[in-house]
């Protein structure tokens, strides 16, 4: 077990470049998930810890030992694939055991540890199949029972779960928990699913165009995201954005919102945005359960305006509404007995308490 | 206008129902057709070869119906079979086929492995080239080639004509380059990540190959071993330049040869001959057959 380092990586391709400076410290028993977009260099960033790619630039460091110029096989890592990578000439157990007879391990201590982690991944009964006669769960189970008997100092995850179907995603995701808290093996997990990156992580780095946006915690990702571009990538639905700009009336900060619509700010929020000039473009972001159907006895900070709703889309525990702010579709989440219709009026709700304020231009959360 | 447009480019012909099934049994009626004909047209050889093989050089020379077998005799079979020198071209033929076969794998397979794996500055390149050098006849280059083995005699005192194993120098430069282009289609049929799963787990190049590569390109293997068998069992125009003496023939030079004796035509050995020639072939390939035709799309669709 070991922890990661990556100081001011860099990979080019020719003139592109893939992936522009980053600095990451994962700690030993760790669990980081890298999330982002296709093409922001979660995938590049993994492999060049994995070695199977060259680094451009800086340095990788593991278990304090700079790796860069290390073969994958003298890291000491594992790798679990997307696509398993399961040789399709070997039965489960030959898979599992592959990296150990390599290493010339005695019989003995290879059976033991394949029977382990066959145990650990329920799959005990197909050690003597071929891949082929698996399941999809079932193969990615066996991806990894091969990273865990190799007993690395790193797990890498490639977007594991992407081939599996919606429902054995959630379960292979609890059972990836599940393993991660029996072996305590210093994990990083690359995924373009951020309910994925949300439940697996200890922390969450999410990237864009090849640069770390914000790293942190699911709940600090999810309740101060430093850009626009985090805020509305965690989260589902994602979190609203209305063009609006501070404004002084009657001796309170408010912020207006249309011709019609103002908002006065909850005094904390009002020491916080009174520096920002009053001509700036901003952005109220709002997530969905901050707006909410009006209640007769709002708490403090909670604004109740009209509007009139476009879509509904009933889930069952709530009920999604859609309606247009400023040009801005936006979404809220009300009750089922709120008596939301496609089309019909209603009074909202928005807790400013949870509200975010953007710069329209750098997207940069205030 | 626009509805008058759409009018005109409305079909004529009415839809009819079933079609599907009626084009197919045409499709299938066609395809039977032309099978037949061309079943007709490449049996018809083996065919006559094997009528005239049963025949004696007198009914051969005597005007009679060529498609028939008035007085069966197997003196031809028992004739070439007791040869000294038939049975000296056929093992001759069956140790340069192996030898042949061996070389060019243990060239070809890793080849196919570097040039499609192991990225390396003008690998693509490279590839290609090695297609190239297929395109080449033998035509072209048996003079230059014999001259070079002439001068190699007179320098080295190394005499490699006329004796059986030049073929194998020869041979392997029609074999290697289409057998690694097999192999280069196969491998890249491989994905990717089998052989990064196989280097995270510690193996080296030469593990990765003759662990997973190999045992996975299995088919892909039998396809360019049955390939290069092939090639080296029919060679005619090497052997036939290259060595002279009886003892060093193969098959095919040795029966043409040896059975034509100035304007006598011992047709009823030539065809005995040639049949038994084609035997190991044909027995290879009906064993191999399925494995020989998966080898061979897999390169070709994914290649």
């Amino acid at each position: 077990m070991a922890d990661v380092t990556l100081r001011k990586v860099v990979k080019r391709y020719d003139e592109v470049e893939a992936v522009r400076g980053i600095d990451l410290d994962i700690a030993d028993h760790e669990f980081v998930v890298l999330v982002g977009p296709s093409g922001c260099g979660k995938s590049t960033t993994l492999r060049m810890i994995a070695g199977l790619e060259d680094i451009s630039d800086g340095d990788i460091m593991i278990g304090g030992d700079v790796v860069n110029d290390v073969p994958p096989k003298d890291r000491d890592i594992a790798m679990v694939f997307q696509n398993y990578a399961l040789y399709p000439h070997m039965t489960v157990a030959e898979n599992m055991s592959f990296g150990l007879r390599l290493k010339r391990y005695p019989k003995a201590e290879i059976k033991s540890r394949v029977d382990e982690a066959a145990r650990m991944l329920d799959i005990v009964e197909l050690v003597d199949r071929k891949p082929k006669q698996l399941s999809g769960g079932q193969r990615q189970r066996v991806a990894m029972g091969r990273a865990i008997v190799r007993n690395p100092k790193v797990f890498l995850f490639d977007e594991p779960l992407s081939n599996l179907d919606a429902k054995l995603r959630v379960q292979m995701r609890i059972e990836i928990k599940k393993v991660h808290q029996k072996v305590r093996t210093t994990t990083v997990y690359v995924t373009h699913d951020q309910v994925e990156a949300m439940t697996l992580a200890d922390r969450v780095v999410v990237m864009n165009h090849g640069r770390i946006e914000q790293i942190g915690t699911p709940n600090e990702l999810y309740h101060k995201p430093a850009t626009k571009f985090v805020a509305s990538f965690i989260g589902s639905p994602a979190m609203n954005f209305v063009p609006c700009r501070l404004e002084d009336l009657a001796g309170k900060l408010h912020v207006r919102l249309t011709d019609r619509i103002a908002f006065p700010l909850p005094p904390a929020r009002a020491a916080r945005y009174q520096g920002i000039p009053r001509a700036d473009k901003l952005l109220l972001g709002l997530r969905p359960e901050h707006i909410t159907e009006a209640k007769p006895h709002p708490e403090p900070g909670v604004e109740a305006f009209q509007t009139v709703l476009d879509v509904t889309e009933p889930m069952g525990m709530e009920t999604l509404i859609y309606f247009t702010l400023e040009g801005a579709q936006v979404c809220g989440r009300v009750n089922p007995n709120a008596g939301a219709q496609d089309g019909a009026p209603l009074r909202l709700a928005v807790d400013l308490n949870n509200m975010h304020l953007l710069n329209e231009v750098t997207g940069v959360v205030l | 206008m626009t509805t008058a447009t759409i009018d005109k480019a409305a079909p004529t012909r009415k839809v009819k129902y079933g079609s599907m099934s009626r084009d197919r049994a045409w499709a299938l009626r066609w395809s039977y057709f032309f099978l037949v004909i061309f079943a007709i047209f490449f049996l018809t050889p083996p065919i006559y070869m094997f009528i005239t093989s049963l025949k004696s050089s007198a009914e051969i020379s005597a005007a009679t119906n060529p498609w028939w077998v008035f007085h069966p005799t197997l003196e031809n079979y028992a004739g070439l079979l007791t040869s000294n020198q038939f049975l000296r071209f056929f093992w001759n033929s069956a140790i340069v086929s192996i030898f042949v076969v061996t070389i060019t794998m243990l060239i070809s397979v890793p080849a196919a492995f570097a040039l499609s794996r192991m990225r390396f500055w003008g690998s693509a390149t490279l590839a290609t080239g090695v297609f190239l050098t297929y395109l080449i006849p033998e035509t072209l280059l048996f003079i230059p080639l014999f001259k070079m083995f002439a001068v190699i005699g007179d320098w080295t005192g190394i005499q490699l004509i006329n004796k059986w194993y030049v073929l194998l120098i020869l041979y392997p430069t029609l074999t290697v380059p289409f057998c690694t282009w097999i192999m280069i289609g196969y491998f890249a049929s491989i994905p990717k990540e089998l052989d990064e799963a196989a280097v995270i787990d510690g193996a080296s190049w030469l593990q990765t190959l003759t662990r997973i590569f190999i045992p996975v390109a299995f088919p892909g293997i039998i396809a360019a071993t049955i390939f290069a068998f092939t090639v080296s069992w029919a060679q005619f125009l090497y052997p036939l330049v290259f060595t002279t003496s009886t003892d060093q023939l193969v098959m095919p030079v040795g029966i043409i040869t040896s059975l034509i004796k100035g304007d006598v035509f011992n047709w009823g050995q030539i065809m005995t001959g040639a049949l038994l020639g084609a035997a190991p072939p044909l027995i290879i390939y009906a064993f191999l057959m399925d494995y020989y035709i998966a080898g061979l799309t897999a390169g070709a669709t994914k290649g």
